[in-house]
């Protein structure tokens, strides 16, 4: 039995008298990869974020907007996944210019995830998938070992989004992931929690289940 | 609003005082259309001292501004900025003259106080709208030096640059026109050439003017702003007068101390009853009268802006006028727009005389100019339904009333720049604040001057609170960066 890192008991969150999620207890144990599916709408963004403010937000995340500082360079943007481990001046100093000690430090990562050559580009000038491996770069840089995403291959083409998907798996030991591609989600998770209307309807082992079987997740 | 401005033209004195102005107008044509560029002497060292004053006031006033920006959710400092930047740069000028005389350090700390209010407030409500979606990212225990320069200020820097832009611009205008009060800028160069009545001269160094500040995107890139810093630090005159330390501590501890604290030994109740006396004599015979003309004159003038506004924006607007047209209407609002009110008032008051006329005319048509030329820029992205009427007809029921909100947002932002002006204008002769505190200045009564000089900056408070509690009201907004 793996230790349990987070969980909710009966939850329900409400916005505006309307219910967005309802009645959901879950357990996350170390070690597991988790898909969330669902229609959008569900509830598995709310969902998502209640386990981060539930983590002291400790853990690795790709929030669905990217949160990326626009004007900033691939960089920059993947050097604020540690932040929290330099002071105020090393950190100043890696913003104006980057320095030879860092640059070996991210460049791997943006090698990884298919960025190397826009290491210095603005991120306000990449494409919508660029931007979200940027992210994805971000928050594997950090260097946690749980990882939050929110939807972090949207917006990638489907050869990336394995290269994307397989390097975040094999760097963080506990993955949840919110999807929209049941496919995807079902290769990569070794659990997978449904969502309809705010209420979890499923919550199973991937093992020998068919993206077929998810169907009544999206039917109306 | 149109009412008040109604009142106020009934008692405002606006006669035309001078002979034969006609004869004037001539004389004065016939110099602007022959500038010349030879006779002025030392032309060259005040082009370069007006750019040099301009550069090191901003780039300092800019310096402390983002500092205090830093501080600004502090009560004190908000207050401190709001007080400084309500007193007007020449007004800064006339004080340091008397701390430090007619050196270096009076001209870039006469712009970079005041200036640096203003950056403090501007620089801070941008920082305060800043993106910071990935705040929500970063862990935690993040140091908050470290969050402020990752998350605020790459978003926040690309407004600081536009915005230092335009406060060059203001800056050079300020520059010039502290050579009015002795500085070695363009404005002394201009006063020497209108007194003298040796117009083709004036008319040199006003086109030298507008050429600076239209060129001012082509040079003023960032990367050079450090060169240029060392360079102007090494062109000002530094040496035009020695400071004096004890001249220095005599106007703070001797000087600005009201009177009747001066002068009395111990202090006691019949210092307090000769203070009142003083004070209350100060007040009626001075504040109270140049309180009302600043007024009369400001709502005067604030409604005059705002009808030559509804003039001026149609010349530069493509809906109503084709290219060439367009670049006529251009070239006048540029003109009225980068003159500064002081130098209008100053060509109208040598052909009208000392009245309210000259300054009313100047306010009006630099203001209107401002705002007619953001108001042209607005209706140049407005899509027209296909059948839309032409001309008048669309003026008057299509574009006008679209843009009417943001008409009167822009006009009541110029409200309290008009009024700092107007004060201002006293220094020419018109009996507004600035002319009872000029007249202080020029009478060594430094006691009266700054008394005079904190009950203007009071009053353009009140102004400020008031127009951004109408605009508030009324719901109008105004993108800090367009002004």
């Amino acid at each position: 039995m793996e230790k349990t890192l987070f969980s909710l008991e009966k939850t329900t969150i409400q916005y505006n008298g309307h219910a967005i999620l309802s009645d959901i207890s879950l357990r996350i144990e170390e070690g597991s990869k988790i898909a969330l599916v669902g229609q959008s709408g569900a509830g598995k963004s709310t969902l998502l974020t209640q386990l981060y403010e539930a983590s002291n937000r400790d853990v690795a995340l790709v929030p669905q907007e990217l949160g990326l500082v626009r004007n900033l360079s691939v960089f920059h943007n993947i050097y604020m996944g540690r932040l929290n481990r330099h002071g105020a001046f090393y950190n100043i100093l890696n913003l104006i210019k980057p320095t030879q000690k860092e640059l070996i430090n991210v460049r791997p990562v943006a090698e990884k995830l298919g960025l190397a050559d826009k290491l210095f580009a603005p991120v306000q000038e990449l494409s919508g998938g660029q931007q979200q491996r940027t992210a994805v770069g971000r928050a594997i840089f950090k260097g946690s070992p749980v990882f939050f995403g929110d939807e972090p291959v949207s917006a990638v083409d489907e050869h990336q989004s394995h290269t994307v998907l397989s390097t975040i798996m094999k760097s963080h030991k506990t993955v949840i992931l919110s999807m929209h591609d049941v496919k995807l989600a079902l290769h990569y998770s070794d659990r997978v929690i449904g969502l309809k209307n705010g209420v979890k309807v499923l919550d199973e082992s991937t093992r020998g289940m068919k993206t077929s079987d998810l169907d009544d997740l999206y039917q109306e | 609003m149109l009412a008040v401005s109604v009142i106020s033209w009934i008692y405002a004195d606006i006669e035309i005082i001078t002979q034969d102005p006609w004869n004037e107008v001539m004389r004065m044509v016939t110099g602007i259309v022959t500038p010349d560029f030879l006779e002025t002497d030392n032309l060259i060292t005040a082009i370069v001292n007006t750019i040099a004053f301009a550069i090191l006031g901003v780039a300092f006033g800019n310096f402390l501004g983002f500092f205090l920006a830093l501080a600004f959710h502090i009560r004190l400092v908000r207050a401190g900025c709001a007080f400084i930047r309500a007193i007007h740069e020449l007004f800064w000028a006339l004080v340091f003259l008397q701390v430090f005389g007619l050196s270096a350090l009076t001209g870039i700390l006469a712009l970079a106080i005041p200036y640096s209010g203003i950056f403090a407030k501007v620089y801070a409500e941008i920082l305060e709208e800043a993106d910071t979606t990935s705040l929500k990212t970063i862990s935690q225990s993040t140091g908050r030096i470290s969050i402020f320069v990752f998350v605020r200020l790459p978003d926040a820097w690309i407004h600081f640059k536009t915005y230092s832009l335009y406060r060059l611009e203001c800056g050079l205008r300020s520059s010039a026109i502290l050579g009015f009060v002795g500085l070695p800028t363009l404005g002394f160069h201009l006063e020497t050439a209108f007194a003298e009545g040796k117009y083709s001269e004036a008319s040199a160094i006003l086109i030298i003017f507008f050429l600076i500040i239209a060129t001012i995107r082509k040079w003023s890139h960032a990367k050079l702003v450090p060169l240029y810093i060392v360079v102007s630090l090494m062109v000002i005159p530094w040496g035009l007068s020695d400071i004096s330390i004890t001249n220095v501590i005599r106007f703070f501890t001797e000087d600005i101390v009201p009177h009747p604290f001066r002068v009395s030994g111990p202090i006691d109740m019949i210092t307090f009853a000769s203070f009142f006396a003083w004070i209350t004599t100060l007040f009626m015979d001075q504040a109270l009268p140049g309180i009302i003309a600043t007024i009369i004159l400001t709502q005067i003038a604030l409604v005059g802006a705002g009808a030559l506004t509804l003039i001026f924006f149609p010349l530069i607007s493509p809906k109503f006028f084709g290219f060439f047209g367009r670049t006529l209407g251009h070239i006048f609002l540029v003109i009225t727009r980068s003159t500064p009110e002081y130098i209008l008032a100053l060509i109208f008051l040598l052909l009208w005389g000392p009245s309210m006329l000259p300054a009313v005319i100047a306010l009006a048509l630099h203001n209107g100019a401002i705002i007619g030329h953001l108001m042209g820029r607005y209706t140049e992205s407005m899509v027209l339904r296909p059948d839309a009427p032409k001309g008048i007809n669309l003026y008057a029921y299509d574009i006008l009333p679209k843009i009417y909100r943001q008409f009167l947002a822009f006009l009541f932002y110029r409200w309290e720049v008009i009024m700092r002006e107007t004060a201002i204008l006293g220094i020419l002769g018109i009996t507004t604040l600035g002319f009872y505190i000029d007249s202080a200045f020029a009478d060594l009564r430094y006691d009266r001057a700054i008394l005079l000089i904190i009950i203007t900056a009071i009053l353009n408070l009140g102004i400020d609170v008031m127009s951004r509690t109408i605009r508030a009201r009324l719901r109008l907004r105004t993108r800090v960066d367009l002004l």
